[in-house]
């Protein structure tokens, strides 16, 4: 009976924990599960993917949306875009300037430098990107039981990428506005025009830039500014077990103490 | 003290004596950790460790994180933000902290239901079942003000509609809320009370905790027996027993070992696995999410909460009688409340004079289906009520009074009309009928 009670202990906790992730499976939107590098226990973030993810959003998403708890000074910090702060080649710096802020204490506008945030959001209802990578959940997995999100994520940048690559070219005028077909989107319809064309955005690096490309991009960059300690988190989350199974030495511990107590189960025991 | 018969501390140096007579401080440590405890208690007896290990991790977690959060609206999400980017090991100082509630009420969970199927609640250790489910409700208290911090949609819209059941208390309801709230709607007044209270009501766990411990280490553990430890002599009760330093002390760190494990690997690996995704976007009172979702810990309760509705039959008899001051809405905070009222009451609800489940071939099966019907609440708990093609709120009710007939009905009954199996004479017989001898 007690084995009973243990795997139905088990098998209660497997099904709370998937009940928690099991709302969105009235969803009806499409999201695709797009492969990120940085997915799974062993995933990290593309360099490169990262800085082209940032143009896409200097050049077009930060027109209308901001990243207001971002520091511009991040963008150097290693694991991220990683741009250099050199001195005679300061890119954070020189990206800062690009933008510009008001001055908290002189109240007077002047170019931002790299220990200040990004700007918040230019245009009224376009929310704020910082977290959204984590603010939206794209897929729960099979029978809405979450926990391949170990490996694929939570779905949050698959959502952004899907809604980026998800309109259909429809529109539709409604109450004075213009809405237009998104296949990823919730109810089906979204305010904002569609932001991506192939070969937009110009790579350095001479990546392919059409839509799905860009997107893709622009996710991974939305998923750092999300959470730009993920590779430390990892790191230590490695550690940690690491040492745990180190120090599970009280099993040996524990069966040389009770071998002087209790010898091997009986095995007909009812 | 009374309890089990052993040895107790004898100070030998001058310097030992000289403080023992002033303060037995060393020989309260002394017998607390040489408690002599059943030798055939299970690894369902682990959750105790763990759940103090959370207790402690809480409390060192949410002192650090304490040191660096905004309680202010417009300041608590930044804040946040600011401890999981600028702080030094913020992100994970955050992620132990609110995944550790998880684990906290899984471990609790567990706990409880070992001690629903034990029969741990039964005399003589009612005081210790009593205070184990003050702790509970003060757990649930922390963890709901402490999931308002963080300032997100949930948080704002999680703590409008719980504080809105003490709203639909008849007559005195809207005047308590506005009391809770410092206010007529969740406001930074609310913010700054939930922090005052998130930071004090674990000093209280932490108290309660104590009292939980002396309870049960003046009545002495149960085991998967039920049997009580034979107390006429020392050496009687030390065939029964084995000092709790080193047996189960090593066998509870391994445990909490393979636990923290498999925890560490969800903080490192899928930490936000167990939130919701709503509460990465800052308190907005202007935009009601389209699903308010308690986190997992909360789901059962939260199910029985919303199942009962207006066109539940109970309720409509509730209203009549009542004179219509008992509403729905009223009804559904009642059983919320209830729910764990019927299961503090469990020791005078259970008639049966055996107390182990392992010696009670129906009460086994009426509590496998208890454990089903918790999921199946947890379940209900996290589902709109168009779920299922529309027949969640049909499966909410009938888990929900599945849930008040076990304790209400079942319990008191099955004491009744059960017919026991045989019980060990003895702990020591029921051990050596699993245990062969030690091998010299």
């Amino acid at each position: 009976m007690m084995r009973n009670l243990a795997l139905a202990t088990v098998a209660t906790l497997g099904l709370m924990t998937g009940a928690a992730g099991a709302e969105t499976a009235a969803h009806t939107a499409k999201i695709e599960d797009f492969a990120f590098s940085f997915e799974g226990p062993f995933g990290s973030f593309d360099q490169n993917q990262l800085q082209r993810g940032l143009q896409v959003y200097t050049e077009v998403c930060s027109a209308c949306h901001g990243l207001q708890f971002v520091a511009l000074r991040t963008l150097g910090d290693p694991g991220g875009p990683d741009l250099s702060t050199e001195k005679e080649n300061d890119q954070v710096r020189g990206y800062a300037a690009l933008f510009e802020v008001t001055d908290a204490e002189t109240g007077e506008a002047r170019p931002a430098i790299p220990s200040d945030h990004f700007p918040g959001s230019q245009v009224e209802g376009a929310p704020d990107l910082s977290v959204m990578a984590k603010a939206r959940k794209g897929f729960s997995g099979p029978y809405g039981l979450g926990i391949n999100q170990m490996f694929r994520g939570i779905g949050g940048p698959e959502y952004i990428a899907s809604l980026l690559t998800g309109y259909s070219g429809e529109e539709k005028e409604e109450a004075g506005a213009t809405f237009y077909e998104n296949h990823a989107f919730s109810t089906g319809w979204i305010k904002m025009t569609p932001p991506l064309e192939d070969g937009q955005v110009t790579y350095a690096d001479g990546a392919p830039n059409d839509v799905r490309h860009m997107s893709e991009d622009v996710a991974a960059f939305l998923m750092w500014t999300a959470e730009p300690k993920m590779m430390a988190r990892k790191e230590s989350g490695f550690i940690a077990v690491l040492f745990l199974s180190i120090l599970a030495v009280p099993y040996l511990t524990n069966k040389r103490l009770w071998a002087g107590i209790k010898g091997p189960r009986k095995h007909p025991v009812e | 003290m009374a309890g089990i018969p052993h040895d107790h501390y004898e100070p030998k140096s001058g310097g030992e004596k000289w403080l023992h007579s002033r303060l037995p401080i060393v020989g309260l440590l002394y017998d607390t950790l040489f408690i002599p405890t059943p030798k055939n208690l299970n690894w369902m007896w682990i959750f105790g460790i763990v759940l103090a290990f959370c207790l402690v991790l809480q409390i060192i977690t949410g002192i650090v994180l304490a040191m660096h959060y905004t309680p202010q609206v417009d300041m608590a999400f930044a804040s946040v933000e600011h401890i999981m980017r600028n702080v030094n090991g913020g992100y994970m100082l955050r992620y132990l902290h609110a995944n550790g509630a998880s684990l906290f009420f899984a471990a609790v969970y567990l706990h409880i239901f070992r001690g629903l199927y034990y029969g741990s609640y039964k005399a003589p250790r009612e005081v210790t079942w009593i205070v184990g489910m003050l702790i509970y409700l003060a757990m649930m208290a922390t963890a709901f003000m402490g999931y308002v911090l963080p300032w997100g949609q949930m948080s704002f819209w999680g703590a409008t509609v719980i504080t809105g059941l003490f709203g639909a208390i008849p007559g005195v309801g809207e005047a308590i809320q506005t009391w809770l709230l410092g206010g007529f709607a969740v406001d930074n007044a609310t913010l700054n009370r939930f922090f005052s209270l998130h930071y004090l009501l674990p000093f209280v766990i932490a108290g309660l905790v104590i009292v939980h411990i002396w309870a049960f280490h003046t009545t002495g553990n149960n085991n998967p027996t039920g049997v009580e430890v034979r107390r006429g002599s020392k050496a009687e009760a030390e065939r029964d027993t084995l000092p709790f330093w080193p047996y189960f002390v090593i066998k509870d760190l391994f445990a909490l070992v393979v636990i923290l494990a498999v925890f560490f690997a969800i903080v490192g690996f899928m930490p936000n696995y167990l939130g919701h995704p709503d509460n990465y976007m800052m308190a907005n009172p202007l935009a009601t999410p389209a699903h308010i979702v308690p986190e997992w810990y909360f789901l059962p309760f939260y199910a029985i909460l919303r199942a009962f509705t207006p066109d539940v039959w109970v309720v409509q008899i509730a209203h009549f009688v009542s004179f219509g001051i008992i509403d729905a809405k009223f009804f559904g905070v009642l059983a919320f409340f209830g729910s764990i009222v019927v299961m503090a009451l469990t020791p005078w609800l259970d008639t049966s004079s055996v107390r182990s489940g392992r010696y009670r071939p129906m009460f086994k099966w009426w509590f496998a289906l208890l454990c089903f019907d918790f999921v199946v609440l947890t379940w209900a708990g996290s589902q709109s009520p168009d779920a299922l093609g529309g027949w969640m709120p049909a499966i909410a009710l009938l888990a929900s009074t599945y849930w008040f007939a076990y304790f209400l009905i079942i319990l008191p009954l099955l004491g009744v009309i059960e017919r026991p199996m045989p019980q060990p004479a003895t702990i020591e017989d029921d051990f050596n009928a699993h245990y062969a001898p030690p091998a010299e």
